[in-house]
């Protein structure tokens, strides 16, 4: 079974890279770009909101100040376009990462419900700082990035594709060793019930920053990777609150606090978004609207935790038919105390 | 020798006042009983002396080191484990993972390593064993029955070798056979040098287990002893049939 | 001194309709734990209804309440059986169900009025009252002054609803520990329908004055909501006075420096008030404190 597992993800790993390879049509390496971009974002933002439950919806700020950072340096150390902007990817997120510490630090002195709205808040100022710190951003004006004209027609796309590609390796390799670590553990403790893990000994304050600003790092650099795609930011485009929206429903249809989960939403959703939102505009948020709700309502959990449990209670039927005359325990949940009572010879 | 020592707590909520100058102290390895008509500041008691609620006044000593006013994560580390009424588990963990939550680490490495060594796994296992639901080690915690949750909550504060274990009405919503079993745990543990502080209102439970009682009564404690002279406590009556 | 009388003046006025609108934001998540984040659009939704009531029927904006409250406050009533089947983490969802429910409503305003920013029309709104003792002369709209007492008006009459009333005392116990009200047979799904048409009948009533002293579009409702959003976090989640108070202070404050300072620095002051509350007192002004729980 296992072994099933690795080969088909390395199959889907060969795919991934040799996709502008076998599709090269600049629409498509397009749509392609944008998926992977929402899909590392996700992922990285499930850390937080899928793993810890604390949902934040303004994470998209972090987004922005990689997307202006990355600017901000190629316009002041004047780099000329081309692959060495690369380079200054980690650094852009860094800056979104030390943005966070104190913001996260702030955000997560309240519980769940009023941290989902102070984020939101908090989105909104940095899309305000945006427009109005003319002297720095340029306000609603924007900024211009170097364009790589040396990489001309369809092979435009290629490089930002595989550096958003990188990025979201990245992300699913920190997503991973996140969920098996020590570290995952505490989260998804404090996701279920936080003060209980407090009082276990787990490290709840640290673990929920180091979370905040683990996304913020990856959502920054996947910014700035965007931001040279594009070639220029503007406070509206850079800070756009619905690609928080977006992040969030990405992560609820795949299936919040699971590893898979943002990648499968970001499949699902952005060729849809991409195809249908630049000509229809009004009619996707109508369409989009509803589609969030009917998720939401109908499978709260997501894809991936529900094929999960349809799963499992396969999987629960197929072993009752198998145990029956185990007398001592039954795995079965509505089963009551057993009725052997061991209190002699234990070790500890 | 001392292992708690409360002295001269007093807490208030809002105009009511839960804790009054309440003093108890808790012999090393005893099995310590606290009981008390509804109302009288039990479970205050250990939420002031476990971190969940600050005190207004007085001082909480721990093998002779104030404790007051910490948080509940180090009162944890200091060595007391705790459980709820109302039992506090990890619904949406395995059985085994919850095990693992409590487990203490030191140093940095701690965090970068996978959350469970071979070591810990068996040291989880064990515990398991002890209190017979290793079966159910992948089960989510939030399926089990109620008195399996009670059985996963004492097993994974157990993890972290607590020196003392506050329990807040084990007893509480079980049926026979299961408190026997909790009581045949706690003898046991006992034995190995754990200290017991338990809230209960199962005078059964207490009288058989415990060897020292303590009465609160209206968030101060006004009768100790052993069971039986606490029992016929003319105070102690008072204070439950008065009210 | 005469700006910063203004701006305080100013400040009270349009306190007041925020107040109106964040009144019933705060109502819901205090007896249903949701945060509806389509509190924005449905106030730039009433704001449209009286637009078209003005220029197609030519009922002026006031009497013209009398139907978009009562419209409104059936729309927030059907809304909320959406959210009656879900049982748990309701909170986290709504935020997500009520955005989803948004787009839709922004989605279709846009397709019927387009991206045109409108302005509601009424004598009051150009007519001014030159307001004594100030140099250069200080003109005063009237709808500033009308738009406060309909917003006076409207809390008094909810104040009354919550504080005097039957219904009142059951929305109250349903607020304070849902499962107790149930226990003592207070039909607290009721209780929510009708408060979540309460605050969207209110938001009507706000969306009228709302458009009435700005020009807007279906996108103006991302800057009110997120407005609207620090205002019951500054005042204190589900606490009706902490939103009243929140209300005319932050928009005192905003319109006070927007007079001495920058308009669109105030803007910013408006947010970073909320920064220093979350920082001093998380629970927001007149908010509980969250208690460990045991």
């Amino acid at each position: 079974m296992r072994i099933f597992k690795v080969v088909a993800l390395l199959a889907l790993l060969a795919f991934a890279i040799a996709f502008p390879l076998l599709f090269p049509n600049g629409e498509v390496t397009s749509i392609a770009f944008f998926t992977l971009l929402f899909a590392a974002m996700v992922t990285a933002w499930n850390v937080l909101a899928g793993y810890a439950g604390y949902l934040s919806l303004g994470h998209i700020v972090f987004f922005g100040i990689g997307a202006y950072a990355l600017a901000l340096i190629c316009k002041h150390w004047n780099v000329p376009a081309g692959y060495r902007i690369f380079l200054l990817v980690p650094v852009s997120g860094l800056i979104a990462a030390l943005i966070a510490i104190p913001t996260g630090w702030v955000a997560l002195r309240v519980r769940r419900h009023a941290f989902i709205v102070i984020t939101i808040a908090i989105f909104f100022i940095g899309q305000l700082l945006a427009e109005n710190m003319t002297g720095v951003t340029n306000g609603t004006t924007g900024l211009d990035l170097p364009f790589p004209g040396s990489w001309g027609g369809q092979f435009f796309n290629i490089p930002f594709y595989y550096a958003i590609l990188i990025l979201l390796l990245i992300a699913i390799a920190v997503s991973w060793w996140v969920r098996h670590s020590k570290y995952g553990l505490g989260l998804l403790a404090i996701r279920d019930d936080e003060d209980r893990a407090l009082g276990l000994g787990v490290k709840t304050e640290i673990s929920k920053l180091s979370a905040f600003v683990i996304a913020a790092l990856i959502i920054g650099m996947a910014g700035a990777i965007w931001a040279y795609f594009i070639g220029a930011v503007y406070p509206a485009s850079a800070f756009d609150p619905t690609f928080d929206i977006t992040m969030a429903l990405m992560g609820f249809l795949g299936g919040i606090g699971t590893i898979a989960g943002p990648i499968l939403g970001a499949l699902l959703l952005e060729p849809f978004h991409q195809y249908l939102a630049a000509d229809y505009p009004d009619l996707y948020l109508v369409l989009y609207g509803a589609l969030l709700v009917l998720v939401l309502l109908l499978l709260p959990r997501g894809i991936l935790p529900t094929l999960q449990d349809y799963w499992r209670k396969y999987q629960a039927q197929r072993r009752r038919i198998r145990i029956d005359n185990d007398v001592v325990i039954s795995s079965l949940p509505e089963q009551d105390e057993p009725a052997k009572i061991k209190t002699e010879g234990i070790n500890l | 020798m001392s292992l708690l020592e409360v002295s001269n707590i007093s807490k208030s909520f809002g105009g009511i006042v839960a804790l009054n100058a309440c003093s108890i102290s808790v012999e090393q390895g005893s099995i310590t009983g606290l009981i008390g008509p509804n109302g009288s500041g039990k479970t205050t008691l250990f939420n002031v002396i476990t971190g969940y609620e600050r005190t207004d006044a007085g001082e909480i000593r721990f093998k002779g080191k104030p404790i007051t006013g910490l948080p509940p994560d180090k009162v944890f580390r200091a060595g007391i484990g705790r459980t709820f009424q109302l039992t506090r588990i990890f619904p949406r963990l395995t059985v085994l993972e919850n095990m693992h939550v409590a487990v203490q680490r030191h140093g940095t490495t701690s965090l970068l390593s996978r959350w469970s060594s071979s070591h810990e796994q068996r040291r989880a296992l064990e515990l398991l064993d002890f209190v017979g639901i290793t079966q159910l080690k992948d089960m989510p915690a939030g399926n089990l029955s109620y008195g399996q949750r009670k059985l996963l909550e004492f097993a994974f504060i157990l993890i972290a070798e607590p020196q003392m274990i506050l329990l807040d009405e084990p007893a509480g919503g079980i049926n026979p056979a299961m408190i026997e079993r909790l009581a045949g745990y706690i003898r046991i543990l006992n034995s190995r040098g754990l200290t017991f502080l338990i809230v209960e209102h199962n005078m059964e439970f207490v009288m058989s287990l415990c060897k020292h009682v303590m009465v609160m009564h209206r968030g101060t404690k006004i009768a100790e002893g052993e069971p039986e002279a606490v029992r016929s406590n003319p105070a102690v009556l008072d204070a439950y049939l008065g009210e | 001194m005469g700006p910063v009388i203004e701006g305080i003046i100013l400040g009270v006025l349009t306190g007041g309709v925020y107040a109106l609108m964040s009144s019933g934001l705060t109502l819901l998540f205090g007896v249903m734990d949701i945060i509806n984040i389509g509190q924005g659009i449905l106030v730039i939704l009433g704001a449209y209804l009286s637009y078209v009531l003005e220029q197609h029927l030519h009922i002026d904006l006031f009497p013209g309440l009398l139907i978009t409250m009562p419209v409104m406050f059936f729309l927030g009533w059907l809304i909320s059986f959406v959210f009656r089947p879900i049982k748990r983490d309701r909170m986290m969802l709504s935020v997500l169900v009520t955005f989803g429910i948004a787009l839709i409503i922004e989605g279709v305003l846009n397709l019927i009025f387009t991206a045109n920013i409108v302005s509601l029309q009424a004598w009051y709104i150009t007519a001014s009252i030159p307001l004594p003792g100030f140099s250069p002369p200080f003109y005063l709209p009237y709808i500033y002054v009308f738009g406060f007492a309909l917003a006076v008006v409207l809390l008094a009459g909810l104040y009354i609803l919550v504080y005097r009333t039957d219904f009142g005392r059951s929305l109250r116990a349903s607020m304070q520990n849902r499962t107790a009200a149930e226990l003592v047979g207070i039909d607290v799904e009721a209780i929510s329908s009708i408060t979540f048409g309460i605050g969207v009948a209110l938001a009507a009533a706000g969306g009228m004055a709302f458009g009435a002293t700005n020009g807007f579009d279906a996108n103006s409702a991302y800057d009110l909501i997120s407005r609207l959003l620090a205002i019951i976090v500054f005042g204190g989640m589900g606490s009706l006075s902490g939103a009243l108070i929140a209300s005319v202070s932050m928009l005192v404050i905003e319109d006070v420096v927007a007079q001495i300072w920058d308009p669109h620095w105030a803007t910013l002051v408006f947010f970073v008030l909320l920064v220093i509350i979350l920082v001093l007192r998380p629970q927001g002004l007149l908010g509980k404190v969250e208690g460990r729980k045991q």
